[in-house]
C-alpha cells in the first residue's frame, strides 16, 4: 500500500514521532523487565531495580524453570508441561485446520439449499463463551473415557476451533473464480479432483493464516487446559500458573519470569518468522463475517 | 456428476461439522441450561429446581462484585484498547519510518497467553519490589504503588495488564481500515483548504466506523469471557475483590461444588454475549451476501 500524500507539518512531526516511540517503549518494558529479572540472582533482585542490567548474566533461574522448580506438589520445572503442550497442540491444530478447509470447501464451492443458515449458526461458535460448554464437556468426557487425558483436550480443542476454522477457509474459498470451478466441472472433475487440483493448491496463505491462528490459540490456552486436565496432562499454561501461584516462602520472581518467557516462546517464535499470516488471522477473524 | 452420489458428496462431507459443531454448541449449551436448574452440587444431578439457582445466583454479593468488575473492567479495557489503537494507528498512517517495526512492537503481546502477561504484571506491579521501587529509586520516595493488593484498586491492574495486550490488536484493525480509505475524496478535502486534524475529526474517523464497531464487539466479548488473565493475575483476590463472572463460575463449578449455580452464572454470560453478538452476525450476515 503506498502511504497517503498528506501528513502533518513539521512541526507536528516530532511529536508524532514522540508518542510512537513513546509507545513501543510502554510495549517493550514489560519484555525487557521480564529478561533482566530472570537473569539475576533473588540477592540482586531486592537490591536492584526493576530495569536494572543483572551483574552477571546468571542462568540458574532458567533452568530451575524448565526442570526443578515446584509446580504445586511436584517440582521438576515446566517441561512436562511444556512436552503435553506440544504433544495436545499439534495434533489438534493440524485436525482442526484440515477439518476447517473441508467445510469451506463445500461452503463456499459446493453451497446447498440452507448451507449458509448452518453457517451462520456454526459462527456464533467463534464467540459464544466456553464456560457454557464446560460442565457437560466434562460429562462428555467421562462417557467417552477422556477425562483428564491429553486425548480429551485435542477433541475439545478440534469442536472450540471448528467455527473459527471453517469461517476462515470459507471466505478465503469464496473467493476463488466460479469461472475456473465451474470450468473444470464441465471437463467432468468431481469433487475431490476439484479440491485436489485446483483447491489446495490455492490454499497456502490461508493454510499458514489458520495454522499460525490455530497454534497461538490452543499453545495459550487456560481454561481448557486448568478444566478438564489430570496430574499427568496439564498443559503449560497451568503449569506457569502453578509455578507462579505456589505458595513458598521466599517468591522467586526470576523463575516465574524465565517460565514465562519458556511459556511464551513458541508463539513468539512463529509471530516474529510469519508475523504476516498471524496478522492476517487477527484481521480476518474480527472483520470478516 | 449427475450421479447422486456425487450431489450427496458435499453434504456428507459437511454433515460431521454441522452434526459435532451444533452438538458441541448448542447441546452443550441446553445441557447447560438443564443443569442451572437442577439441584447439581458436587455432581450433576437432574432434580428440578426451577429457578431456585437463580434467585441464589442474584442473592450473592459475590455475584454482583463480579458483574461490578466486568462493567470497570469492560469499560476500561475496551475503551482504552480503542482509544490507544486508533490513536497509534492514526499516528502510524503518517508516511513514518520504520513503521514495520513499530507495528511489530505493538503488536508482539497479542501473540502471548494471558497467563504469561499476568505473569509478567504481577511481578512489574507487586508492591514491594516492582514499579514502586523503580520510582524509589529514580527519587520519587513517596511514590506508592500496592493497587494489585488493594481491594478497590486491583481490578485497574488487570486492565492496564490487558489493554498491554491488546491495543496492538486495535491498532492491526483500525490501521487496515485506514488503509482502506479512498484517498481522493482526502485530497479534495485538503484542496478545500481543510486542515488536518479537522479532515480527520470529520472524514476519516466517520469512515472508520464500521472497523470500530467489529472492534468493539470482538474486544467486549473478549472483556465478558476474560478468565486466564485474571487467574494468572490476582486469581479474584484479594479475597474475592477481583472476581468477574468467568472466575465466579470457574470457582463456583470446580472448587466449591455447587455446579448448578456454576451453570447458572454460564448462562447469564451466555445471554450477555448473545445479546451482544447475535445482532451484530445478522447484520453482517445480511449485508454481505455471497451471492452465487
Amino acid at each position: 500500500m503506498t502511504a497517503k500524500p498528506f501528513v502533518f507539518p513539521s512541526l507536528g512531526r516530532l511529536l508524532v514521532y514522540g508518542v510512537l516511540l513513546l509507545a513501543a517503549v510502554f510495549f517493550l518494558l514489560p519484555l525487557y523487565a521480564m529478561l533482566v529479572t530472570s537473569l539475576k540472582d533473588a540477592g540482586e533482585i531486592r537490591s536492584t531495580s526493576l530495569l536494572a542490567l543483572p551483574g552477571s548474566f546468571n542462568t540458574a533461574a532458567w533452568s530451575s524453570a524448565w526442570s526443578s522448580a515446584c509446580t504445586g506438589v511436584a517440582c521438576n520445572g515446566l517441561r512436562p508441561y511444556f512436552w503435553n503442550s506440544v504433544t495436545m497442540t499439534v495434533p489438534a491444530v493440524l485436525a482442526s485446520t484440515l477439518w476447517g478447509a473441508l467445510n469451506g470447501y463445500v461452503l463456499s464451492q459446493w453451497k446447498f439449499r440452507g448451507s449458509d443458515t448452518l453457517f451462520g449458526l456454526l459462527l456464533f461458535g467463534v464467540f459464544m463463551p466456553f464456560q457454557v460448554v464446560l460442565l457437560p464437556m466434562s460429562q462428555v468426557l467421562g462417557m467417552l473415557g477422556l477425562s483428564s487425558s491429553i486425548a480429551g483436550l485435542v477433541l475439545v480443542h478440534c469442536m472450540a476451533g471448528l467455527a473459527g476454522t471453517t469461517l476462515f477457509f470459507r471466505n478465503y474459498y469464496a473467493a476463488i473464480p466460479k469461472e475456473l470451478v465451474n470450468a473444470a466441472r464441465m471437463d467432468g472433475a468431481g469433487f475431490w479432483q476439484i479440491f485436489w487440483r485446483i483447491v489446495l493448491p490455492l490454499s497456502t496463505p490461508i493454510f499458514m493464516v489458520t495454522l499460525i491462528w490455530q497454534f497461538t490459540n490452543i499453545w495459550n490456552d487456560f481454561l481448557f487446559g486448568v478444566v478438564f486436565s489430570g496430574t499427568e496432562s496439564k498443559p503449560i499454561t497451568v503449569g506457569l500458573n502453578n509455578l507462579a501461584n505456589t505458595s513458598s516462602s521466599v517468591k522467586a520472581y526470576n523463575v516465574d519470569m524465565a517460565a514465562a518467557i519458556i511459556a511464551g516462546l513458541p508463539t513468539m517464535a512463529i509471530y516474529v518468522l510469519a508475523g504476516k499470516f498471524f496478522v492476517r488471522g487477527l484481521t480476518a477473524g474480527a472483520v470478516k463475517g | 456428476m449427475k450421479n447422486s452420489f456425487e450431489t450427496w458428496l458435499p453434504k456428507l462431507v459437511v454433515a460431521p461439522a454441522f452434526v459435532l459443531g451444533f452438538a458441541f454448541i448448542y447441546g452443550l449449551m441446553a445441557w447447560n441450561g438443564v443443569l442451572s436448574f437442577s439441584a447439581s452440587r458436587m455432581l450433576p444431578n437432574y432434580e428440578w429446581v426451577g429457578l431456585a439457582q437463580y434467585e441464589k445466583l442474584w442473592a450473592m454479593d459475590r455475584w454482583w462484585v463480579a458483574l461490578k468488575n466486568l462493567g470497570i473492567f469492560g469499560v476500561g479495557y475496551v475503551g482504552g484498547s480503542l482509544a490507544i489503537g486508533v490513536l497509534l494507528a492514526v499516528l502510524l498512517d503518517q508516511k513514518i519510518r520504520a513503521e514495520g517495526a513499530l507495528r511489530t512492537i505493538y503488536l508482539y503481546p497479542m501473540a502471548l497467553s494471558f497467563v504469561v502477561t499476568g505473569t509478567a504484571w504481577k511481578w512489574l506491579l507487586n508492591p514491594s519490589l516492582g514499579l514502586e521501587k523503580l520510582m524509589h529509586g529514580w527519587g520519587f520516595a513517596s511514590f506508592s504503588f500496592g493497587w494489585l493488593v488493594e481491594t478497590d484498586r486491583a481490578i485497574y491492574c488487570i486492565v492496564i495488564a490487558a489493554i498491554w495486550q491488546s491495543a496492538g490488536f486495535a491498532m492491526a484493525l483500525f490501521l487496515a481500515g485506514l488503509r482502506g480509505i479512498d484517498d481522493s475524496i482526502i485530497r479534495a478535502a485538503q484542496v478545500d483548504g481543510a486542515s488536518l486534524p479537522r479532515i480527520y475529526w470529520r472524514i476519516v474517523l466517520p469512515a472508520l466506523r464500521p472497523v470500530f464497531f467489529s472492534t468493539l464487539m470482538v474486544l467486549s466479548h473478549l472483556a465478558i469471557k476474560s478468565f486466564d488473565l485474571v487467574m494468572a493475575l490476582t486469581a479474584g483476590g484479594p479475597g474475592y475483590a477481583t472476581d468477574v463472572p468467568a472466575t465466579f463460575m470457574y470457582t463456583m463449578s470446580f472448587s466449591r461444588g455447587q455446579i448448578g449455580l456454576g451453570a447458572a452464572s454460564a448462562t447469564m454470560m451466555l445471554a450477555t454475549v448473545a445479546a451482544l453478538v447475535v445482532p451484530y452476525l445478522y447484520s453482517e450476515l445480511r449485508t454481505k451476501p455471497h451471492d452465487r
